[in-house]
C-alpha cells in the first residue's frame, strides 16, 4: 500500500511540481517595484508628518521656484513650486493617498461586484447567466475612457464618482473572467459530493467554488491596480476626475501643462511619480500573475 | 427492506428531442446488500443512482415518475430541504475519478473534517480524532500526518480512500460508488474493493455498485442489475445472473468476459451500437443487435418474466407463452 506512495518523509522539494513551477516562472521576485510601491504607501500613509508645507494653499510671491538643483531653487521647496506657489514635494506625497485610495477602493469594490456576479452566472446558469452575461457584454463594449468622461460630466466630478465610474467601467473584467471559472469548478466532482453531502447552493459556492477562484481574483486585481490608477490621473488630467484643489497627479500634470517650456517641473516631476507607481504595479502584477497563475500552477 | 425503487423515469429534454434515461427502473436492496449494477455506457447507470438522490440536472433533466422508498419514506415526495437532510445523513456517493472529488484548495484533513463536523457535529480535539480515526479505518496509513497534505501531494488509491472515508463520515444507510475503481490500477483495484467489503460488514450499508466489469460484479456483488437503454433488463442474485443468464444482452456480456481457454480467438464483443434513447424502436430496444431475435421483440415490448426466486428478465424468450412462441417462428 505505502509503495504507491512517495517516502513519508519526503519533502516537497522533491517533487517535480515544483520544478516545472520554478521553470514556468521566468520573472524573477520584482524587488524594485516592492519597495517603489511599498514607499509609496509609506508616503500616503504618513503625509502630514512629512509635508513640510500646506498640499491646497500656497503664497502666490512663491510661484514657480524651480527644483532645489536648478538655479534660483530654494532647500524650502525641494521640487519647486507650481503657478499657485504650491510646494509640489509636498502636494505629490498627499497626491500618492487620492492614487491609491482609488487605485484600492476601486480595484475592491470592483472585485467584489465582478465576483458576486461571475460566481452567480457560473454557478446557477440559465436565464440568470444569459442575464447577467449580457449586461456584462455590454458594460465591456462601452469605450473606457469616453463613458468616463460622460459619467463624470453628467454626474460631477468628485472622488466619488470618480469611484463610481470606475468601478462601473471595470467589474465586468472579473465577472467574465470568474464566470468561467465557477463554472468549470461547478463541473468538478467534488461539487457533486457536495451537495450529496446535503450542503445547500450558497453554501457549495462559498465554501467550494469561492476559495478556488481566489488566485484568479488575486491576480486580476493586481494587474487592474495599475490600470485605475493610469485611469484616475487621465480623468484628473481632463478635468473630469478629481476637483481641484486636492492634489491629484494627473491634476498637477495638467496645471503645468502651459507652461512646460517655461517651467517643466510643475507637470514633469507629476508624470514620473505616475510613471514609477503604474510601472512597479505592473511589474509586480506581472510576477503575481505568473506565480499565481491557476493555469502555470497546474503544469 | 433498505431501499425500493418502483418504476422510476428520468427524462432530458434537448433540442433533438427526449431523451428517456431511466425508463421505468425498479430494484430493491436491502441493508448489508450490494447490488451491481451494470451496462454499456449511456445505459441509465449513473442518471437512475443520481435520480435516487434527486440529482438529476435541473432545467433538463426531470424525474417524471415512479416511486423511491428509502426505509420506508418516499424521498420523491420530499422538499428540497428535506432531501438535503437525507442526502448528508442517510445517502453517500463516491465517483469514478478521485481527482475531481477532492477540492484541491482545502488540506485532506480538513476536507474530511468538514464532513464529520456537519454530520457528527464534533469540534476541536474530538473532531481531530475523529478525522485521524476514519482515515485509518479506510485505510491510511499514518493518518496523522496526511491531514495537512493536499490531495494532489497523494496518489490515486490514497485520494480514493480519502474519498471513500467522507462518503462513510455520516454513517450513510445507502453508500452509491458509481465506479469508484475504474481510474485506479489493478492492485490498488483489489485492495479498494476488499476495503469497501470490510467497511460493509462493519457498517451494514446498502451498497449499489456501478460498473461494467463483471468480474468486479461477481467478486463483490449479492445481486446483479443489468441495464439496457434506460431499463433493467434482467436482475437476479449474481450466481443466478451468471450461472443461467436469461436475457441475450446478458448472455452477450458474459460471454465478453475473456477467460483462460479462449484466449487464443479474438476478444468477444456485443455486436453493434446501443440505441440513442432519443429515438427508441418500438418493442425491445436490443432486438436491432439481439442475436435470437423474433417477429414479436421488434413490435412489442415485452412484459415482465420470472424465470426464479427474484430472477425477473424483460425479454419474449421468457414472457411469451409457448403457442405464442411457436406461432412466432
Amino acid at each position: 500500500m505505502t509503495t504507491t506512495e512517495s517516502a513519508p518523509g519526503a519533502s516537497r522539494a522533491e517533487e517535480p511540481r515544483v520544478k516545472v513551477r520554478g521553470a514556468a516562472t521566468t520573472i524573477r521576485f520584482p524587488l524594485v517595484s516592492m519597495v517603489v510601491l511599498g514607499l509609496v504607501v509609506l508616503v500616503a500613509v504618513f503625509a502630514p508628518l512629512i509635508a513640510p508645507h500646506d498640499p491646497e494653499v500656497g503664497q502666490l510671491s512663491n510661484k514657480l521656484i524651480p527644483p532645489v538643483w536648478q538655479e534660483g531653487g530654494s532647500s524650502e521647496f525641494l521640487l519647486g513650486t507650481d503657478t499657485l506657489g504650491r510646494d509640489i514635494f509636498t502636494r505629490i506625497l498627499y497626491g500618492a493617498r487620492v492614487s491609491l485610495m482609488v487605485a484600492i477602493l476601486a480595484t475592491g469594490l470592483a472585485g467584489v461586484l465582478g465576483t458576486i456576479v461571475g460566481l452567480i452566472a457560473g454557478f446557477y446558469r440559465g436565464w440568470v447567466e444569459i442575464l447577467l452575461m449580457r449586461i456584462t457584454d455590454m458594460t465591456l463594449a462601452l469605450p473606457l475612457m469616453l463613458m468616463a468622461i460622460v459619467l463624470v460630466a453628467l454626474l460631477g466630478a468628485s472622488l466619488t464618482n470618480v469611484l463610481l465610474v470606475i468601478v462601473i467601467l471595470l467589474w465586468p473584467y472579473y465577472a467574465r473572467q470568474i464566470r468561467g471559472e465557477a463554472l468549470a469548478i461547478s463541473e468538478e466532482d467534488f461539487i457533486d459530493l457536495a451537495r450529496v453531502a446535503g450542503l445547500s447552493s450558497p453554501r457549495i459556492l462559498w465554501r467550494h467554488i469561492l476559495p478556488n477562484v481566489m488566485p484568479t481574483i488575486g491576480v486580476l486585481a493586481t494587474l487592474q491596480v495599475a490600470l485605475i490608477i493610469l485611469l484616475e490621473a487621465s480623468l484628473s488630467f481632463l478635468g473630469v476626475g478629481i476637483p481641484p484643489p486636492t492634489p491629484a497627479w494627473g491634476l498637477m500634470v495638467a496645471d503645468g501643462r502651459d507652461i512646460l517650456g517655461r517651467a517643466w517641473w510643475v507637470s514633469i516631476v507629476p508624470g514620473i511619480a505616475i510613471f514609477g507607481v503604474v510601472l512597479a504595479a505592473n511589474l509586480l502584477g506581472d510576477w503575481v500573475r505568473d506565480r499565481f497563475d491557476p493555469k502555470l500552477r497546474q503544469l | 427492506m433498505l431501499l425500493e425503487v418502483k418504476d422510476l423515469r428520468v427524462q432530458f429534454h434537448t433540442r433533438r428531442g427526449v431523451v428517456k434515461a431511466v425508463d421505468g427502473v425498479s430494484f430493491s436492496l436491502d441493508r448489508g446488500e450490494t447490488l451491481g449494477l451494470v451496462g454499456e455506457s449511456g445505459s441509465g447507470k449513473s442518471v437512475s443512482c443520481m435520480a435516487l438522490m434527486r440529482l438529476v440536472e435541473a432545467p433538463a433533466g426531470r424525474i417524471v415518475g415512479g416511486s423511491v422508498l428509502l426505509d420506508g419514506q418516499e424521498l420523491l415526495d420530499l422538499s428540497e430541504r428535506e432531501m438535503r437532510q437525507i442526502r448528508g445523513g442517510q445517502i453517500s456517493l463516491i465517483l469514478q475519478d478521485p481527482l475531481s472529488s477532492l477540492n484541491p484548495g482545502y488540506s485532506v484533513g480538513n476536507q474530511v473534517a468538514e464532513a464529520i463536523r456537519i454530520h457528527q457535529g464534533l469540534r476541536g480535539r474530538a473532531l481531530r480524532d475523529s478525522v485521524v480515526e476514519i482515515l485509518s479505518q479506510v485505510g491510511i496509513p499514518q493518518a496523522e500526518r496526511r491531514l495537512k497534505q493536499y490531495p494532489h501531494q497523494m496518489s490515486g488509491g490514497m485520494r480514493q480512500r480519502v474519498a471513500g472515508a467522507i462518503a462513510l463520515s455520516c454513517r450513510p444507510s445507502l453508500l452509491i460508488a458509481d465506479e469508484p475503481t475504474t481510474s485506479l490500477d489493478a492492485t490498488v483495484q483489489a485492495q479498494y474493493l476488499r476495503l469497501l467489503s470490510e467497511l460493509q460488514q462493519e457498517f451494514q450499508f446498502g451498497m449499489i455498485f456501478v460498473t461494467h466489469d463483471l468480474g468486479i460484479v461477481a467478486r463483490l456483488c449479492d445481486r446483479v442489475a443489468v441495464m439496457y437503454a434506460g431499463r433493467i433488463v434482467e436482475t437476479g442474485s449474481t450466481r443466478q445472473i451468471f450461472n443461467e443468464p436469461a436475457h441475450p444482452y446478458a448472455k452477450a456480456l458474459l460471454a465478453t468476459l475473456p477467460s483462460l481457454e479462449s484466449r487464443k480467438k479474438r476478444l468477444m464483443t456485443v455486436r453493434g451500437q446501443p440505441p440513442l434513447a432519443i429515438d427508441l424502436p418500438p418493442g425491445c430496444s436490443f432486438a436491432p443487435r439481439c442475436p435470437e431475435v423474433m417477429d414479436i421483440c421488434r413490435e412489442e415490448f415485452p412484459g415482465e418474466a420470472t424465470t426464479g426466486d427474484r430472477h425477473r428478465v424483460l425479454c419474449w424468450l421468457h414472457s411469451a407463452s409457448d403457442e405464442m412462441l411457436l406461432s412466432a417462428r
